[in-house]
């Protein structure tokens, strides 16, 4: 029997409905607009009682709130506001009652109900375009982690040489190699090979000049590679750190090719503040610990940063710095091979090994403390001349130690920290070194704010340009295409609804070219049904009876609408591999939509056209 | 439905003549061409933020402000070389500005635009992008465009024919060219979105080439008795219908989008318009006539598609 479906194929059509409306539906509840307030450090602070300053204040304010509540564990607490222009006023003056130890940032509180978020049904994320917030895209100065890498190098290799008692000048050219002189081709040999028994990662290349035997050594590209990735990661941990400081909700830390990091913050208005904390030199400090007998000019109290630690929560040290976070190279947890206990692997830069060498020789059995440096904000209010009330915030530096062990040797450019009680103590203590140093400089390429008003009203000029191009093409294929038009219309529906389920799902993030390619979709998605529609016409006018038309209009229209699904998803392919931000949310949505529309023109509609006309004699369509 | 009864009724049809006026939509689409190349020669094309990098402020104000009031104040407040406009309605304000202003520049120049205004300005968005990231967006955007050309052409030439392929990407230049030669000839902003848009041409206007060329196969293998002319125009003639529908309502959701998407997405929409009808009328005159001019016939089609035929008589 021509056009009809197996059961099987119905049901699959009914599953996917019921599997995209489910999905989709997520998004018909909009998120409220939310103040949320969390305690500077993580530990669970908030109860009741603090929530209740801060909905009084709003009381105050004269701000309508609702369903405020406080996480599970304390972290944080969440005020939903009535009123999307509220926001900003409702965080001032949160901020204002709660004082500095808090943080409070703009969000949107999800209004799923439990019976979709259950089964893990979340609307779709929106764009900073969409929502406003900021947006920046920050350069890692690769080339001077790679310089001072070099400079390691070169000293390692004067140290190797004079041990060895190999006579040769090495230096660092200007060009980022390091040069050889030596006085006979033997020397150099010699020189070389007892380089390459430390450092294999240096290429080799020799040059016997007039005036003496040289050779340069530069890194391997790999090695280069390495070099690179690790100082992005450890910027890119820096910038986490720092980004929670900010307390923005959902915030984007992400590496973006070589040597690019994108920060995304939703919700933030104060570029400057951003800027400023993300910006900023995060640093640490190693000292000795100051003699009890020591002045009280000569020595600083400081704070344990872990308070619950063992052996008391300050401690003493000198006022002179040995060295600052900028000469640590590298730190990694492992274990001591002997001992098998947990230990903190910190790598220094020359200078800085020489310094420590300097200090630690004659302080052996000394204690060496590391303090972490914060940029925090104090906030001041105070009523200016208009007699407004404004906030004045003072940055200053929080400093806390992190670590205090006693020196066992003299210390040089690799050194351990061992004693840790365990390897989670270990890897935390080794984030806050990295953390502490700025593996190499970051630069400010680009940046986009986009204010609340106009994310708004992107969305609000977005939906009604799809509403009204979905309207302007259901009134025509109803008008062109009589029964089939319908079905056409209906199939576009469910294709929308897959393509939101199917970006919901994904967690894609809808921006506003990721609507422009909803519209195009919506616009390009009716051709396979044109091509189809079409091909029936041209069969029953080529004098098929209406039940062979409609199965030689399926099947033949099925290659072609293949092929050219196939050709535009490549494009849509070659658009995201190679765009960046807004061309990517395009391409994902444009992506996404040719794949729904495909199953919607040519399985689902062809089992609405089987159900309206298959298995009956016909004896006309309407088409 | 025998070969037969297909070839008696082709014959009644009204076939129309596409590619007697070939030699006319030749001239037109080469003036139309040199035009643009001409234009990126004189005028190139105004590239956006995006490319050019530079900062923009955009700034809603509460009431319309004379622009003339808003660029004195600039000038005053010590920002050189900035250019005000009006970005889709009157309260609407943009500012664009070179390299080089420091972090505070946003929150500076509201704050004296504010000054010399007696009502509220809100701080829309601001923009600012770095002289090396706008030069990596055009080479990025020249990339894509190249690699797009390169794949259709591999996937054309192996699902059909090589002969095939060289009209198709024959005919996504050409959309390509045009496109971007009305945006150099009105000077339209071009920016990432428009790149997107001008990538998206191409998808489109392949989209509708590859529907051409599919009947084109098609016929080729079926009609008996008629040389390639002909067979073109008896391809073209019956997707007709389809092209013109589809193109319609591609451009309907369009029109919505430029009408009612607000200015963000203006350069978009209009790229994408211009695309569709050049591409429209591309994949009738472009990709036919190139085929036509590599002298494809029968036997091209008739022995390395033997699968292509299976694939298309499956149940």
């Amino acid at each position: 029997m021509l056009n009809q479906y197996p059961l099987w194929k119905y049901i699959l059509i009914l599953f996917v409905t019921v599997f995209g409306l489910f999905f989709a539906a997520a998004n018909l509840y909009a998120p409220d607009p939310a103040v949320q307030i969390s305690g500077e450090s993580s530990s669970g602070v908030l109860d009741e009682r603090i929530l209740k300053i801060a909905t009084q204040a709003l009381t105050v304010a004269n701000i309508e709130y609702f369903g405020e509540t406080i996480s599970q564990k304390g972290s944080n607490a969440l005020i939903r506001l009535k009123d999307d222009d509220q926001q900003l006023p409702a965080q001032k003056v949160i901020q204002r009652a709660m004082g500095d130890g808090f943080v409070v940032a703009l969000n949107l509180a999800s209004t799923t109900p439990d019976w979709l978020s259950d089964w893990g049904a979340q609307p779709m994320k929106l764009g900073l375009d969409l929502r406003g917030g900021v947006h920046f895209l920050l350069e890692v100065d690769t080339d001077v982690a790679l310089s001072k890498r070099m400079e390691t190098y070169a000293s390692g290799i004067k140290r190797t040489l004079r041990e060895q008692k190999i006579r040769g000048f090495v230096k660092l050219d200007g060009d980022g190699r390091i040069r050889g002189k030596f006085k006979s081709a033997e020397l150099r040999d010699n020189a070389s090979r007892e380089i390459r028994k430390e450092y294999n990662e240096l290429q080799r290349q020799d040059a016997d000049l007039d005036d003496g035997f040289y050779f340069y050594l530069s890194m391997s590209p790999a090695k280069e590679k390495e070099i690179i990735d690790y100082s992005v990661g450890q910027n890119l941990t820096t910038l986490r750190n720092r980004v929670n400081e900010l307390g923005v909700s959902e915030p984007l830390v992400q590496r973006q090719g070589r040597n690019r990091i994108v920060v995304e913050l939703p919700g933030i208005q104060d570029t400057a503040e951003a800027k400023r904390i993300l910006g900023k030199t995060a640093n640490m400090e190693f000292r000795l610990e100051a003699n009890i007998a020591a002045a009280n000019s000569k020595k600083e109290e400081f704070q344990f940063r872990d308070e619950n630690r063992a052996g008391g929560a300050t401690a003493f040290l000198e006022r002179d710095v040995v060295i600052t976070g900028e000469r640590v190279s590298g730190a990694s947890a492992g274990f001591d091979p002997q001992t098998s206990q947990p230990e903190v692997n910190i790598k220094l830069d020359s200078e800085g090994g020489t310094l420590m060498h300097r200090v630690t020789r004659n302080n052996i059995q000394r204690r060496l403390g590391v303090l972490f440096i914060e940029r925090k904000t104090r906030t001041r209010y105070e009523t200016n001349e208009a007699g407004e009330e404004v906030a004045i915030k003072t940055p200053f530096d929080e400093k806390k130690i992190i670590s205090l062990a006693t020196i066992q040797s003299a210390l040089g450019v690799q050194f351990r920290i061992t004693g840790l009680d365990n390897p989670a103590e270990a890897s935390e203590l080794a984030l806050l070194l990295r953390a502490g140093a700025l593996a190499a400089p970051m630069d400010f390429v680009e940046e986009r704010t986009v204010g609340p008003s106009l994310g708004a009203e992107n969305i609000r000029m977005g939906v009604f340009s799809v509403q009204i191009g979905l309207a302007l093409i259901a009134v025509f294929m109803v008008v062109y295409y009589r029964v089939f038009g319908v079905v056409a219309v209906v199939g576009l529906g469910l294709n929308l609804t897959l393509l939101i389920a199917c970006m919901s799902i994904l967690s894609a993030t809808l921006t506003m070219p990721g609507i422009a390619g909803i519209v195009l979709t919506v616009g390009m998605a009716v051709d396979a049904n044109v091509l189809i529609f079409a091909r029936i016409r041209e069969e029953l006018k080529n004098g098929l009876m209406p039940q062979q038309a409609i199965h030689a209009g399926f099947e033949r229209a099925f290659v072609t609408i293949t092929d050219a699904n196939l050709t535009t998803l490549l494009v849509a392919v070659i658009l995201y591999a190679v765009g960046a931000g807004p061309v990517r949310g395009f391409a994902i949505t444009l992506s996404l939509g040719i794949i729904t529309s495909m199953f919607t023109a040519i399985v689902a509609s062809r089992g609405a056209i089987n159900i309206i006309y298959g298995g009956r004699k016909i004896e006309k369509l309407a088409i | 439905m025998s070969d037969q009864l297909k070839g008696d009724k082709v014959q009644t049809r009204k076939i129309v003549d596409f590619m007697g006026h070939r030699k006319a939509a030749s001239v037109v689409s080469i003036i139309l061409i040199l035009g643009s190349i001409i234009s990126f020669a004189i005028n190139g094309l105004n590239y956006g933020l995006d490319f050019t990098g530079g900062t923009l402020v955009e700034v809603g104000y509460s009431q319309p402000e004379p622009l003339k009031n808003i660029r004195n104040t600039i000038t005053d407040a010590g920002f050189a070389n900035a250019v005000v406009v009006q970005f889709g309605s009157e309260t609407d304000i943009l500012v664009r500005l070179p390299q080089g202003y420091g972090d505070t520049l946003g929150t500076d120049l509201v704050a004296a635009l504010e000054q010399n205004f007696a009502g509220s300005i809100t701080l829309r968005r601001i923009e600012f992008v770095g002289p090396q990231v706008g030069d990596e967006l055009k080479e990025q955007g020249g990339l894509a465009m190249l690699m797009a050309l390169g794949l259709v052409m591999l996937y054309v030439a192996f699902r059909f024919q090589l002969k095939f392929s060289f009209g198709a990407v024959a005919a996504l230049a050409h959309d390509v060219i045009i496109t971007l030669g009305v945006f150099s000839v009105f000077k339209l902003d071009f920016d990432l979105t428009v790149l997107a848009a001008v990538l998206a041409v191409i998808g489109y206007s392949l989209n509708d080439t590859i529907v051409v060329s599919d009947r084109i196969r098609e016929n080729f293998r079926k009609i008996r008795k008629a040389d390639a002319e002909a067979v073109i125009n008896i391809s073209l003639t019956e997707t007709l219908g389809r092209t013109l529908v589809t193109s319609l309502t591609t451009l309907l959701v369009l029109s919505a989008l430029f009408l009612f998407g607000g200015e963000l997405i203006h350069g978009f929409s209009i790229a994408l318009i211009i695309g569709v009808v050049v591409g429209t009328y591309s994949s009738i005159y472009v990709a036919a006539n190139i085929l036509l001019l590599t002298g494809v016939s029968k036997e091209d089609l008739m022995i390395p598609v033997k699968e292509g035929v299976e694939v298309d008589d499956m149940p």
